[in-house]
């Protein structure tokens, strides 16, 4: 049977033209079309005085060249703040072309459009802009010290002061048995796509129409933020998210200010106008995500019970703040995790940097929330002696506390309330997945061998498929195809299979006669966008009811003509039939051509509906309440997320010599509800896990103190091949949501998320040092044990008072005793 | 000097096709195939021969259409992706072991990177005696030096295994 294939691992149906270089991404669109480049600004902070394009007016095959002063009407204004927040008191967002000053490297300042790309570039080379340079910003701690600002009317550098509290937390810390505080950083970051961004645009000046190509996450909000900004009416623009080569949230932003250049350019010169991102610009003009410096006091007890946690977090935005303070919201609310945390205050400071601006990145702040409170339980355990996993168990939500209200609000404005889950199960899975009770003989072992070996772990929760709403469209054919539909787009995740998949099931068809179109405003005019492990939960969800409203019709119309009642009917392969009676049976497909009452036969299969092949006089061809065809559409709109979760552990062995960091295995348990298709689900979390593990040890953005991005190429910046990223054991527990028809969680983000909190944790645990920068090099690494006055665990004191660690398994220079306690203040008791 | 928008006349073979470009002799391999042969299912991730996504096969060997200029190519033959399949005789085409594999082990996400990793691994399978088993090396060997963002690898590794297995199959 192929049409029950919800769960199943069906086969990707995108895979067929895209093995094959039949994919078509923006770049592959508009050969005809005239390229546009930009000017961007080489200064992370300027003002501009002049720019002058003489010289590049020579250039052979210059169409135009675009600055601020031809901008007009909303075009001249800044760019939208795009999610408006009352915290967010001081928000800036750039203009499509700089007016006047520049915050960042990279911002655009000029754009040419000429007959190719190479002859654009040669004109840009030719703009000559002169600029006042002003002091640059860079970094969480120096927007801190504003010594200088960003925006001269923000002097204090912050954007937005996001803050919650569940209790008296300074009453609950004050009468806590014990207390302890620390600071912790953790580094930049990008999502950093295979394919850039890009945008073709092409005007039909006859009709006046406009049509966009964009590499997107969102393609009715692009379509949206087009027409406004350039005076058309929506009916004028579509909007079209081609295939896209991977997005990981840097392409849910929007309007980029090509995605409003390039569709200008296109009206004014009455030419297609194509831009695509070069990985270069990608690095300095697209967005980074993760920097915060976390100042962390928790309250416990002597069994290490938590009983209040206060946070502090500055949060570095870069230059502007189009995307409000998801990020920072997103690590406030989700940094609670899979814990009963009885008092929590959290307060986001949001400051600008004259840096990339700071958006969603896979993960979305959870990475940082998790890096937050799982080295909090890993010092929790440290001071009093106890096991990390059991410190953990103890402060777990239980099974029977769902749903589980944590008296906050989520990015999406609703409650924090956890729907369902079952976290000492993914705690017990974990241990027994990655051998926590060897951890010692792993050790042993591993010094045998000359290495040191940690063993680290982290859980997460993860709020997924937040609102408003997606919705879904189903139409059956005459041919008997069937037509699906949905608004939100697609970057790789398998969309088309995963709906097709849900349609199959639910309406009774064979998944090939299924066709799925996601991220074309031509098909389907409302939607929200790919982001927050949303699309299964929110457009599956949405088809889903599509599909079955079509059934219902479907079933009605059977009945009829098989003269039975619609409750005796059933539809499997494509065909409705009478349960229990063979041969009683109308394909769905003549259901579909009998959906619609003819009055021309333009095909064979026409001919069965039209006027006098039908007999029933006694009603109208269309009744009242119905309408003609056999399609629904229809909407799902959630009261609040639901939320996935999962454990993590790494084990990692780091050379004593040089100190190269080998993850050597890393061990998942996913839980994300009911899962439609398993093998994508896995292909999520290994593509997670990889990104983790590049996050923790590989990747960041390394800006000077000038505000110049130093490594803004994939030869400099360190994403992971296959060297780096280690085999993943994946296990799997399955807590359906209550909250929806099928009861899923969004899988997008999910192994990401603790990748940074775990390894810290194996690192900490393989060396005796308090880790508290992330990511760490190997020669951070080597530092850090080389430094005297650097911090040491208690765990490893104990260690190597009982003679587990033996003398000369370090390298010289390194003292494995003599602990300290500095950044740690502990009350109420030794450890 | 020649200034770098003088055009030059390049004739290839891509996929068995003789083609013929006027391009300027600045034009790279991949711009040439993307943009004047119009095969774009070569793709460019990087420009600077660290991704691997436009890896094309010239007389055989992977090479990086981003570091190679089209001029370079001339009277050489050209294998895309679009080339890797085979026709079946029947007016269809037959997938390369790598293809199927790719597609069977989930070994593939957004796409963009697929091309150059098929490419590299189809000139690596097939340089090799199919007969023998596959080692963890050789699998590490042909994937190791392109990026993929979405997969993780593992996958990718495990297509490779996949395409060898069935090559393995077919030689016996």
């Amino acid at each position: 049977m192929t049409t029950k294939l919800f769960g199943e691992p069906v086969r990707r149906r995108e895979d067929a033209r895209l093995i094959t270089g039949r994919g078509r991404y923006v770049d592959d669109i508009g050969h005809t079309a005239l390229a546009a480049a930009f000017v961007r600004s080489p200064h992370a902070h300027a003002r501009i005085v002049d720019i002058d394009v003489d010289a590049a007016l020579d250039v052979e095959g210059l169409v135009a060249i675009y600055t601020y002063e031809d901008l007009t009407g909303p075009l001249a204004e800044p760019l939208p703040v795009l999610i408006p927040h009352p915290q967010l008191h001081a928000p800036r967002t750039g203009y499509p072309l700089a007016s006047g000053e520049v915050n960042h490297v990279g911002e655009p300042v000029a754009m040419v459009v000429a007959t190719d790309r190479y002859v654009a570039e040669d004109a840009c080379d030719r703009i000559v802009v002169t600029y006042e340079e002003l002091p640059a910003v860079v970094g969480v701690d120096a927007a801190r010290a504003a010594r200088s600002a960003v925006h001269e009317e923000i002097p204090d550098n912050v954007a937005a002061v996001h803050h919650q509290e569940t209790g008296d937390v300074e009453a609950a810390l004050a009468t806590a048995p014990r207390t302890l505080s620390f600071t912790q950083y953790i580094e930049r970051s990008a999502s950093m796509p295979l394919e850039g961004k890009g945008v073709h645009a092409r005007w039909d000046a006859d009709d006046g129409s406009l049509r966009v190509h964009t590499s997107t996450q969102a393609s009715t909000s692009v379509r949206a933020a087009i027409a406004a900004k350039l005076q058309l009416s929506l009916d004028q623009v579509e909007v079209i998210a081609p295939d896209v080569g991977g997005g990981f949230g840097v392409k849910i932003v929007h309007p980029w200010p090509e995605e409003l250049l390039v569709p200008m350019a296109a009206i004014a010169l009455g030419r297609e106008v194509k831009w695509t991102e070069d990985r270069r610009e990608h690095f300095i003009g697209s967005a980074h995500e993760r920097q915060q410096r976390q100042e962390i006091t928790v309250g416990y007890d002597d069994d290490g019970r938590l009983v209040a946690l206060d946070v502090h977090i500055w949060h570095d935005n870069g230059a502007y703040t189009p995307y409000g303070i998801i990020v920072p919201i997103v690590t406030a609310t989700q940094l609670v995790g899979p814990y009963v945390i009885p008092t929590y205050r959290v307060k986001v400071e949001s400051v600008y940097t004259n840096t990339v601006i700071v958006t969603p990145y896979r993960g979305a702040g959870r990475p940082q929330g998790c890096y937050a409170m799982e080295r909090t339980m890993d010092r929790i355990a440290d001071v009093l002696g106890l096991d990390r996993a059991e410190v953990r168990a103890r402060n777990l939500i239980r099974p029977d506390q769902f749903p589980y209200d944590h008296h906050l609000t989520f990015q999406d404005g609703r409650p924090v309330i956890y729907d369902s889950g079952d976290y000492p199960g993914l705690l017990d899975k974990l241990k027994a997945l990655v051998g926590w009770e060897d951890a010692e003989a792993m050790r042993r072992d591993a010094e045998a061998r000359g290495t040191l070996l940690g063993v680290g772990m982290a859980l997460y929760v993860e709020g997924t498929g937040p609102g408003p709403y997606e919705g879904g469209h189903v139409q059956v054919l005459g041919s008997g195809k069937v037509l699906v539909s949905t608004g939100l787009t697609s970057q790789g995740q398998g969309h088309e299979t995963v709906l097709a998949q849900i349609v199959a099931t639910e309406l009774g068809v064979p998944i090939e006669d299924i066709e799925v179109t996601t991220g074309d405003t031509r098909r389907f005019g409302y939607a929200v966008g790919t982001f927050a492990s949303r699309a299964a939960v929110m457009s599956g969800n949405a088809v889903a009811l599509a599909a079955r409203g079509v059934r219902e019709k479907a079933l009605r119309i059977a009945a009829d003509v098989l003269e039975a009642d619609p409750g005796d009917l059933e539809i499997d392969e494509g065909l409705v039939q009478v349960r229990g009676t063979p041969g009683a049976a109308v394909p769905l497909r003549t259901v579909a051509v009998l959906s619609n009452p003819l009055r021309y036969a333009f095909d064979e299969a026409a001919r069965q509906a039209t006027q006098f092949a039908t007999h029933d006089d006694s009603k109208p061809p269309v009744a009242e309440d119905d309408e003609p065809g056999l399609e629904f559409r229809d909407y799902y709109s959630p009261l609040r997320s639901t939320f996935a979760s999962g454990a993590h552990a790494a084990v990692v062995e780091i050379d004593p010599a040089t100190f190269e960091i080998d993850v050597v295995r890393y061990a998942v348990v996913h839980d994300c509800g009911n899962v439609v298709n398993p093998m994508i689900v896995e292909g999520q979390v290994h593509g997670g896990v990889a990104q983790g593990v590049g996050g923790a040890l590989y990747e960041r953005m390394a800006y000077d103190a000038d505000g110049q991005l130093q490594n803004a190429s994939f030869m400099d910046f360190l994403m992971p091949y296959a060297s780096e990223v280690p085999d993943v054991d994946i296990d799997h527990q399955q807590t359906p949501s209550p909250l929806n028809p099928l009861g899923i969680k969004g899988a997008g983000e999910a192994g990401v998320i603790p990748g940074t909190a775990a390894i810290a944790s194996a690192i900490e645990d393989a060396t005796g040092r308090r880790i508290t920068r992330m990511p760490i090099a190997p020669s951070e690494l080597f530092d850090l044990v080389n430094d005297e006055s650097a911090e040491r665990t208690a765990a490893s004191a104990r260690r190597a008072g009982t003679g587990t660690m033996p003398a000369g398994t370090m390298p010289a220079g390194v003292r494995t005793t003599g602990v300290r306690t500095t950044g740690v203040r502990t009350t109420g008791g030794g450890a | 000097m020649t200034p770098v928008d003088a055009e030059r006349t390049v004739s290839l073979t891509v996929n068995g096709v003789p083609r013929e470009a006027t391009v300027p002799v600045r034009r790279l391999l991949s711009d040439a195939l993307r943009h004047d042969l119009g095969l774009t299912g070569t793709h460019v991730g990087c420009e600077h021969g660290v991704c691997g996504a436009c890896t094309v096969l010239v007389d055989g060997a992977p090479v990086r259409s981003c570091l190679v200029l089209a001029v370079q190519v001339d009277g050489r033959s050209v294998r895309t992706v679009e080339g890797l399949a085979r026709d079946d005789g029947r007016g269809g085409q037959l997938l390369h072991p790598v293809q199927e594999a790719f597609r069977e082990c989930h070994a593939l996400q957004c796409g963009f990177c697929t091309p150059g990793f098929l490419m590299t691994i189809a000139a690596g399978l097939e340089a090799r005696d199919a007969a023998e088993e596959i080692s963890e090396e050789e699998v590490d060997d042909m994937v190791g030096g392109n990026l993929c963002r979405c997969t993780g690898y593992a996958n990718i590794k495990k297509a490779v295994r996949h395409a060898a297995a069935a090559m393995r199959e077919d030689a016996r």
